[in-house]
């Protein structure tokens, strides 16, 4: 379902330009799950925002479906975001001033795919049915990082993208979220592409691979 | 549920969890909204009233004929205009005094409903309904205001006396008239003012022909051009009360903006998590736009109200000065159209525009992918604050230019505002480069974090601390200058108010009679008559005092400027002295010659320049006889007469009682001397109350900027507290470094204080009053308000810091947890 | 001042008025008072040249000239001149504002081209406006009616926007007293007025009109009118009649018209020689021929016919200009008219209430 072919983008620094993709190729069939693993400044984040539209490449392709993404205005893109796919990130990102059942329900309202069952079951799944009244503050990160993984899966996207998604977390709660991620995303049917610097949680993924300069190293089987 | 109501919902649900800066921002627009409404309800009733006055009789009225040298004149001229064909209508005007406890003095107006033209309105009342049977006949009718009887106490049903027994018609209601006026058909006002077959003038519809020479020698006609003189003279009143209300609404409109760009930072990343989640800038931006609106109009409508109730209090102060300085008639209530509602809430909007529409941009240019982190914000504020220091510098220059070259009161506003908001742009910079300077000095580790927290504050302080200067500049400067009028004034009062007893008689002929009688008196020491004519001068109203040669002059009536034997000169009849406004006006100097109106035309020698404070028309003066002999229609109008204290009383009821004048016709020094000052200051009442009510706004722009701080400073604190620093100790280092920002403010605002109060007395007042003032420095004012200010700034920082002391150590523990 | 404002002299002056009363407390008042005003009486001998004057304690009075003209080049001209007097309440005249009295003067000239009219008003008790019998002089503001030779000759002026007349009237005839020896009934009810006329008049003089003068030559009629209530209740308006025959006779007819019934009729057949007859009633037969719709929308009889059997007059009775509508404070119909038929002749024709 997800195609990179031949993705460049750089950033301009005071520094003179500083080239961080270099002609990625890439795919994810759908329910599957990629590990996009490298060490840090080799682009894993860059390749996860242009994958969600968060930015533009400078060159090459992102199909979806064979759609190509690079083409799609502002409100298409922000489209993408809101219908497509689900985000959660290392700092969890959540809204404060909403409580976790709102935080929950939250993509899936502005996806119009919202399924009380669905969202019920997952704050069941995420063990967060006895805090839905709590504002993010009062929660600890191991369930601040639950909320957000509920939120993006509550409207059944068909992509999720992780980005170090354990990565304020200690060792046994990291396995433990990350169990239910992938648990919850073959109930959904949806397909994560999961950045981590972490071998041991890569591991857990259907498939992997290394950025290294710009460019896919090895892909692990 | 569309992306919009969601991110409205998002957004707004920001508020439930910071009540207080969601009152922040509506207090701010509230505020700016309030005064300045109640201030434009205060000079709108003015104007209205104007018009009112103006309109007692409107109509195709071109011009009037009015008498000359005398008050009235006898109606058989009328009956001969008439028969000549001249289309003109009578009028007679006088006070009438009417019977009660006080003694209650208004305008009587005698109309002739006949012989106004078809077009005409007679007090704005449309000639349908115009019961002309009732209204000429017996017992009439009296036409007068609801506010004028309000203000009289008295009920429309009432019948009212005059202080001599006579009956007023029964009143009739109209609310177009103009306050303080009663009109009444002519017959009846002629009965009513004891002048039976005498007018005052008569108003001229269509073109005038040249007068018949045996009546151009008893009334000359008067172009409608010097109609509107009411609404010229209080221009400048009026504009230096919208210029205060004007500051009033920027130092509200600080507030607002400091909030709203403070719910912007903190809601950064809420706005990141909204676009990540797939909602669209332009979704975004129409969202905060709502809330703005939202704010808007909730703000509006709460200044309309709360401007409607301030302009209330203010206006018995406000209609009491506009009626001592210019006699003009303002009603005692207010009136509360739809308009006002609508325009209270446009000005809220563009309130809200303006403090908001930079947060909106920037909120809608905020990168995606952006670190969160304030720091990285504040320290993109370096390059702001330089800009902003170029600004102030560009404003300086307008400010000088304005000064040098600026010959109009606009212009001294544009000083006054240039001067204001170049020091406000200045202050942040100033501000940090005293801080930087301190930070070098200081040596110990908590001195040092003291410091450079407290310039890290800075950005988010600068416009609350912006605010306390421009209000504590403005009571500095408005202080420096009311105080300084009332000294000049007093001193100048105190000298010109010599005489012991001013007689102003009904006529030159009583006049000339009381004159004759006084010289027989042996208490007397000195009569000194005042002749007087108003003339135009450039379209001026000038008012011409003939006065005799006396020693009295020389040495009470002040000059600021004299050629040499000034006095002896005036006394030959070729030089004449001009008041201060007067000589600006005109552009005259001394030794310069003046073309006086006279018939042939005189050219008169200016030999003095004296100050005539609170007057709105011009004065000048010559001699006596020069003037009766060449204009013989001026008329004897004063007497002073001077004579020991104790025979003062026993003199002034023999005159009263010989001459049948009233109170208001012989008036004691003392009395004359209360009047004034009082009119003075209730003049300067307004501004005070004005003045303070900014001071206080900027109070609160620095308590709810202190408040939005505390939040973020937790971040700050807790490393210290980690570190091993005490709560309390924070709460007491956190308290130094707000009265430190604060006192270097004060300490600024001071010197722009009087740099302001200079503009003020130096500028402004010479181009609004055509006065100019000394500058006076009273350190005890500038003391208090320095103090104020530190207050204010204490006042404002006591809540914030009570809740940072509160704060459990597992709070500021999280500060740890919660860093990434 | 607009026409409602002037409720009072409305009321007064005409009775009937061209709109629905506007005050009937204004008619209620009116007849309460009458009373205390002076009654017109039958068998009340006229006296000259004291009645030329006003008449203090009557309600109301007016003089009123109408004059038919031609000028050189055979062109037809008239001309009004009016001045009423009305007294708001009873008793004499007193001097200053107090005065009972509010005079109100018309002047109007109607031509080729069209009719002017003007109107001004005065108080009395000042000598603004007034009547003196003896030498005779009415005058308002600027208008004068001045007479030597008592009221034998007369010079009259007046004039308004864009219009001035200034005329020499000249008549050697005895006046002619309407009704009873000037006793006049208005209908069967007793309301009347003293009604006295000049109809002889010679005229001279010149009218000018948007700057032009114009040298003119014609006839004249001075009518003179007092009363305190000269209409009934339900008595809505009148038409009125001056003709001159070319002939010599004079004649002047009038009807008044009743909400419901028969008008009033009434005239006086004026030979050639000055000899009168009252005519009354079926006397005098008056038939509408045709409307003219005036500029503000009322519709008003222009073409008459009128018969006076008794005397063989059968004329068809023309407007020589149909829209000779008087703009003031309350509108009438006033102008000049030309006879055919059994005569031929000028004259004037008022007509109010319409």
């Amino acid at each position: 379902m997800l195609v990179v072919e031949q993705l460049c983008k750089s950033f301009n620094t005071a520094q003179g330009t500083l080239p961080v993709l270099q002609g990625v190729d890439l795919t994810l069939a759908r329910g599957s799950s990629l590990a996009l693993m490298g060490e840090s400044g080799s682009g894993k984040s860059t390749l996860l925002h242009l994958v969600a539209g968060l930015d533009r490449a400078d060159s090459g392709r992102i199909l979806i479906d064979d759609e190509p993404l690079d083409g799609r205005s502002e409100a298409a893109l922000a489209r993408w975001r809101r219908e497509g796919i689900g985000l959660v990130f290392q700092q969890y990102n959540l809204i404060s001033s909403l409580n976790v059942a709102s935080n929950l329900a939250f993509q899936a309202r502005l996806a119009g795919r919202h399924t009380p069952r669905w969202v019920d079951y997952l704050a069941e799944r995420l063990g967060l049915a006895a805090l839905l009244q709590r504002y993010p503050e009062q929660l600890s990160g191991g369930q601040q990082q639950r909320v957000a993984i509920g939120r993006a899966l509550a409207a059944r996207p068909a992509l999720v993208l992780a980005d170090e998604p354990t990565g304020s977390l200690d060792e046994a709660s990291s396995d433990e979220v990350l169990a239910l991620l992938l648990e919850l995303v073959g109930e959904a049917g949806s397909s994560v592409l999961m950045v981590t610097h972490s071998p041991r949680l890569a591991a857990r993924l259907a498939r992997r691979c290394f950025l290294h300069a710009g460019r896919v190293q090895t892909e692990g089987v | 549920m569309s992306p919009l109501t969601i991110t409205l919902q998002a957004l707004l649900s920001h508020w439930w969890r910071h009540r207080l800066q969601f009152f922040s921002i509506l207090v701010g627009l509230w505020l700016a909204t309030a005064l300045w409404t109640g201030v434009q309800a205060l000079n709108d009733q003015a104007r209205t009233d104007y018009a009112r006055a103006s309109a007692v009789l409107a109509g195709p009225t071109q011009a009037q004929l009015v008498p000359q040298g005398t008050d009235r004149f006898e109606q058989a001229l009328y009956v001969k205009l008439r028969q000549l064909g001249w289309p003109v209508s009578p009028l007679l005007e006088g006070r009438l005094r009417l019977a009660g406890e006080h003694a209650l003095n208004i305008r009587l107006i005698g109309i002739e409903p006949l012989s106004v033209p078809p077009a005409t309105a007679i007090a704005g009342t449309p000639a349908q309904g115009f019961d002309l049977d009732a209204f000429i006949g017996s017992p009439g009718q009296a036409w007068v205001s609801p506010d004028t009887l309000q203000q009289l106490g008295l009920k429309g049903t009432d019948r009212v006396t005059t202080e001599d027994g006579q009956a007023l018609p029964p009143f009739v209601l109209k609310p177009e008239l103009a306050p303080g006026v009663i009109v009444v058909d002519i017959g009846h006002a002629q009965a009513l003012l004891q002048a039976p077959g005498q007018l005052t003038r008569l108003m001229l519809m269509g073109d005038a022909a040249t007068l018949p020479a045996d009546i151009a020698d008893r009334l000359r006609l008067q172009s409608p051009s010097d109609d509107g003189d009411l609404q010229r003279l209080t221009d400048s009143f009026h504009l230096n009360l919208t210029a205060l209300g004007l500051l009033a609404f920027v130092v509200g409109l600080f507030i607002a903006h400091a909030a709203i760009g403070l719910a912007l930072e903190q809601r950064r990343g809420l706005i990141r998590t909204l676009r990540a989640c797939g909602i669209s800038v332009r979704t975004l931006v129409l969202g905060l736009a709502l809330e703005l609106g939202v704010f808007a109009v909730l703000g509006g409508l709460a200044g309309v109200v709360s401007g409607y109730l301030l302009a209330g209090l203010m206006l018995p102060n406000f209609a009491a000065s506009l009626r001592g300085l210019y006699g003009a008639q303002v009603a005692g209530h207010l009136s509360l159209p739809l308009e006002w509602w609508l325009a209270g809430v446009g000005v809220s909007v563009f309130g809200a525009l303006a403090a908001g529409t930079s947060s909106v941009l920037r909120a809608a240019r905020l990168p995606l992918l952006a670190l969160a982190q304030p720091q990285a914000w504040l320290l993109a504020q370096g390059p702001w604050v330089r800009r902003q220091a170029g600004a102030a510098v560009v404003l300086m220059l307008v400010a000088f230019v304005c000064w040098r070259f600026g010959n109009s009161l606009t212009s001294a506003f544009i000083l006054l505002a240039a001067l204001l908001l170049a020091a406000a742009l200045l202050l942040p910079a100033l501000l940090d480069a005293a801080l930087g300077g301190l930070e070098r000095i200081c040596r110990r580790p908590l001195a040092q974090w003291f410091i450079a927290d407290s310039r890290q504050q800075l950005p988010a302080l600068s416009l609350a601390l912006m605010a306390l200067l421009l209000a504590l500049a403005a009571s500095v400067g408005v202080g420096s200058m009311t105080e300084g009028f009332r000294k000049t004034f007093n001193g100048w009062l105190d000298q010109r108010l010599s005489a012991s007893l001013y007689v102003t008689p009904q006529d030159t002929e009583q006049a000339l009679q009381i004159s004759d009688w006084l010289r027989q008196q042996p208490s007397v020491t000195a009569v000194l008559p005042s002749w007087r004519l108003e003339v135009r001068l450039q379209a001026w109203p000038v008012q011409v005092q003939g006065i005799i040669d006396h020693q009295d002059y020389r040495e009470h009536w002040p000059l600021l400027e004299q050629s040499a034997k000034a006095w002896e000169r005036l006394a030959s009849g070729d030089a004449l002295m001009l008041s201060e406004q007067l000589a600006r006006r005109l552009e005259l100097g001394l030794g310069d010659r003046l073309e006086f109106p006279a018939n042939p035309v005189q050219p008169m020698t200016v030999v003095g320049i004296y100050a005539d404070y609170g007057n709105p028309k011009g004065h000048l003066l010559v001699n006596a006889d020069w003037l009766r002999g060449n204009l013989p229609e001026a008329s004897l109008t004063n007497l002073s007469l001077s004579l020991p204290p104790d025979r003062v009383a026993p003199l002034k009821t023999q005159l009263q009682q010989r001459f049948a004048l009233d109170d208001s016709r012989v008036i004691e020094q003392a009395n004359l001397k209360a009047w004034s000052t009082e009119v003075f200051s209730r003049t300067f009442a307004a501004t005070a109350a004005l003045n303070s009510l900014t001071l206080g706004i900027a109070g609160v722009a620095l308590f709810i900027s202190l408040l939005t701080l505390s939040q973020s400073r937790l971040g700050q604190l807790a490393p210290l507290w980690a570190l091993g620093v005490r709560r309390s100790r924070l709460v007491w280092l956190s308290l130094g470094q707000t009265l430190m920002l604060s006192s270097l403010t004060v300490l600024l605002a001071i010197p722009l204080g009087l740099l302001l109060a200079w503009s003020l007395v130096a500028v402004v007042n010479v181009q609004a009053f055509g006065w100019r003032l000394p500058l006076y420095m009273f350190p005890g004012q500038l003391l208090q308000l320095a103090v104020l200010g530190l207050l204010t700034s204490l006042l404002a920082s006591v809540w914030p810091l009570w809740q940072l002391a509160r704060r459990q150590p597992a709070e500021l523990l999280r500060q740890f947890a919660n860093e990434a | 001042m607009k026409p409602e404002t002037c409720v009072v002299m409305l009321v007064l002056l005409l009775g009937g008025c061209d709109r629905p009363a506007p005050a009937p407390k204004s008619f209620a008042g009116l007849g309460q008072d009458a009373a205390a005003y002076r009654q017109v009486l039958p068998e009340h001998p006229l006296i000259f040249p004291l009645d030329h004057g006003a008449h203090d304690g009557f309600r109301i009075e007016w003089w009123y000239v109408t004059a038919n003209l031609t000028d050189t080049q055979g062109r037809d001209w008239g001309v009004q001149w009016t001045l009423f007097r009305s007294a708001l309440r009873p008793g004499q005249e007193m001097k200053g504002w107090s005065s009972p009295n509010l005079w109100m003067g018309h002047a109007a000239l109607t031509g080729p081209g069209g009719h002017q009219s003007s109107e001004t008003l005065a108080r009395g008790g000042l000598g603004q406006a007034g009547v003196e019998a003896q030498p005779f002089r009415a005058w308002i503001n600027d208008w004068s009616l001045r007479g030597t030779d008592g009221i034998g000759r007369l010079r009259m002026t007046a004039g308004g926007e864009g219009f001035r007349y200034d005329l020499k009237l000249h008549s050697e005839r005895a006046l002619v007293l309407h009704g009873a020896q000037g006793y006049s009934e208005k209908s069967g009810k007793g309301q009347a007025s003293y009604y006295y006329s000049q109809p002889f008049y010679q005229v001279s003089g010149e009218v000018e009109r948007g700057g032009e003068r114009i040298p003119v030559t014609g006839r004249a009629w001075l009518d003179r009118e007092w009363s305190s209530q000269p209409l009934a209740a339900g008595q809505s308006g009148w038409d009125w009649f001056s003709l001159h025959l070319d002939g010599g006779a004079k004649l002047m007819l009038f009807r008044v018209r009743e909400d419901q019934g028969m008008p009033y009729r009434a005239g006086t057949w004026i030979s050639a020689q000055g000899e009168t007859r009252a005519l009354q009633g079926d006397q005098i037969q008056f038939k509408e021929l045709a409307w003219t719709t005036q500029d503000n929308g009322h519709r008003v009889p222009t073409r008459w016919q009128v018969k006076v059997p008794a005397h063989g007059v059968d004329v068809q009775v023309d407007a020589l200009e149909p829209k000779a509508w008087m703009e003031t404070s309350y509108p009438y119909w006033e102008g000049p008219v030309r006879l055919s038929g059994s005569e031929t002749g000028r004259g004037y024709l008022e007509m109010t209430g319409y």
